[in-house]
């Protein structure tokens, strides 16, 4: 009997909790949804471009499943390649056909790998039977799963913990009544969400450069360009998280609602991370 | 005959929240100098009407003015010392840090801060405990340096909301001795209670009630007028109706 008065209690609770009913139903399938956008999505077709290859092999190849593009230099082919216009391109230099993969992203690499070994290589007696050369011109081979998962979750994990630390702390000004005190006094709202921004800057900065120092110096993250280019990109992420959280916070009561709001806010950001395809996404998404 | 300047000036001020009137038409004047005291049951909307006089909110019919001027004003409120009914202080620093961040907000430096922080916290009798944190303080030094904290910049009217709530009697006894200490030197000050014995201290009282301001006077006035004894007669009398 006890156990069914409080089963009953706790619906109650549930019931007149607006908030934690919506986030109940609406978080999981949100995320369900997205998920199903990004896996359910088309399968990503390679583009793929030709140099300088002879008429008569294209011809005879299966160019289902991939996009072709022809080049007549190879050079103009590898400026498409650096502006990601273009996955890979193949070179027949002197019947030896070569691979040069752009390279950054583990599972394109894979998907142009795939295509040669189903598409290519059961034509390879006509083309001199030599193994395909791949080069790649960001990355390579031994880039691991890490380098591609390392930056997006250096990112998100900076966005995180700034949204909830700022998003928080803003809440305990509110109920504690120190915002009160603050309003009172002669300082201006404006003031004081700059001031917010500055003081959880400073804190940011700190904690973004330790963050993104260690993953790249001590794990070895994989990193093209300058080290101060990343913590840039860092500040800003996390000025991002920090006005989020602060306007967030100003829809909860407390710090429970405030940790509610991390499935519908911060949860469906992964998925615009770079992780996912977004180029595979459902049609009417896009 | 002297003239009397007013120091607070509600004008048929309405608040209405939701579908819930607070405040039902007051009509209010404080003069300078004077210690009026605003009294009235939990719930009678006394929070709510200071709240808008320390410029927090905004009367949804009807106006305020603090010195002559319209509030809710920025220049208005460095005037005025607030003191909210809760304690409004961040409990991982200590006194001093808390001190410090609000003495900067008034535009207090240098010397001068250190001097009004002293001062200050001798009012309040917080001396000895400027270094500890907040968390360690008993609720009663809480309020004590909320109030502290209210009297930094000098203001020339003070807001108080239940100033003496959770304090006990001889520290409350001490609080108002500050009050009447500072009054003398000129402060107007608007506190607000639901203690009966409390309100026997101010010079002159308004009855709040439901929203609505059911009396104003002297304490002795507004015993004399309903023939009461004791303000909760009073009290009981101006109600029933
Ligand atoms: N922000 C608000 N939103 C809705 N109702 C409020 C709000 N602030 C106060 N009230 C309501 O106004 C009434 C008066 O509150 P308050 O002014 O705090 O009373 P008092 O300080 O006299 O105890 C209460 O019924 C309270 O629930
Ligand atoms: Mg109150």
């Amino acid at each position: 009997m006890r156990i069914l008065a409080l089963a009953k209690r706790i619906l109650q609770q549930l019931v007149r909790d607006k908030r934690t009913m919506a986030l109940l139903i609406f978080a999981p399938i949100l995320v369900l949804t997205m998920l199903h956008l990004v896996f359910n999505g088309d399968n990503y077709l390679p583009k793929i471009g030709f140099v300088e290859f002879p008429e008569a092999v294209t011809e005879q190849m299966d160019l289902s499943e991939v996009e072709i593009k022809t080049y007549e230099k190879g050079e103009i082919a590898k400026e498409e390649l650096n502006a990601r216009k273009i996955d890979a391109y193949l070179v027949f230099d002197q019947n030896s056909p070569s691979i040069i993969l752009e390279g950054s992203d583990p599972s394109v690499n894979s998907a142009v790998i795939k295509w040669l070994q189903t598409k290519l290589t059961p034509m390879q007696g006509i083309a001199g039977g030599e193994e395909i050369d791949i080069h790649y011109l960001h990355g390579s081979s031994e880039m691991s799963s890490f380098d591609y998962f390392g930056p997006v979750l250096l990112g998100f994990f900076v966005f995180f913990f700034v949204f909830i630390i700022a998003g928080v702390s803003f809440i305990r000004e509110r109920t504690t009544g120190t915002l009160e005190r603050l309003l009172s006094t002669p300082i201006r709202k404006w003031e004081i969400v700059i001031g917010y921004v500055l003081g959880f800057g400073l804190f940011t900065m700190v904690q973004s450069t330790i963050i993104a120092w260690y993953a790249i110096y001590v794990l070895g993250m994989l990193m093209e360009g300058a080290f101060w280019h990343v913590l840039v990109i860092i500040l800003f992420l996390a000025f991002t998280a920090l006005t989020l959280g602060i306007l967030i916070s100003s829809f909860a009561q407390n710090e429970l609602q405030m940790i509610q709001f991390i499935p519908i806010v911060v949860i469906p950001q992964i998925f615009f991370s770079g992780l996912f395809h977004l180029e595979t996404i459902s049609e009417w998404v896009s | 005959m002297y003239i009397v300047e007013t120091c607070v000036s509600v004008q048929d001020v309405s608040k209405v929240f939701g579908e819930q009137k607070v405040l039902n038409k007051i009509s209010l004047e404080i003069v300078n100098g004077e210690i009026f005291g605003l009294l009235g049951p939990s719930g009678a909307g006394k929070s709510t009407l200071v709240k808008q006089l320390a410029g927090l909110d905004n009367p949804t019919i009807g106006d305020n003015y603090v010195f002559q001027q319209k509030m809710p004003d920025l220049n208005l409120m460095k005037r005025i010392g607030y003191m909210a009914q809760a304690d409004g202080l961040y409990e991982e620093l200590s006194a001093r840090e808390n001190l410090e961040f609000f003495a900067k907000l008034y535009g207090l430096r240098g010397k001068r801060q250190f001097e009004r922080i002293k001062e200050v916290m001798e009012v309040v009798a917080l001396s000895d405990h400027v270094h500890k944190l907040v968390s360690n303080y008993s609720g009663g030094m809480k309020r004590r340096l909320s109030l502290a904290i209210a009297l930094l910049h000098e203001p020339e009217m003070l807001i108080l909301d239940e100033p003496t709530v959770g304090i006990d009697p001889v520290l409350r006894k001490s609080i108002w001795e500050a009050f009447y200490q500072l009054n003398k030197q000129g402060t107007t000050i608007l506190v607000t209670t639901h203690v009966m014995d409390e309100a026997e201290k101010c010079d002159r009282l308004g009855l709040l009630r439901d929203g609505s301001l059911i009396a104003v006077g002297t304490p002795e006035e507004l015993k004399g007028k309903s023939g009461s004894v004791s303000l909760e007669e009073v009290f009981l009398a101006y109600g029933g109706v």
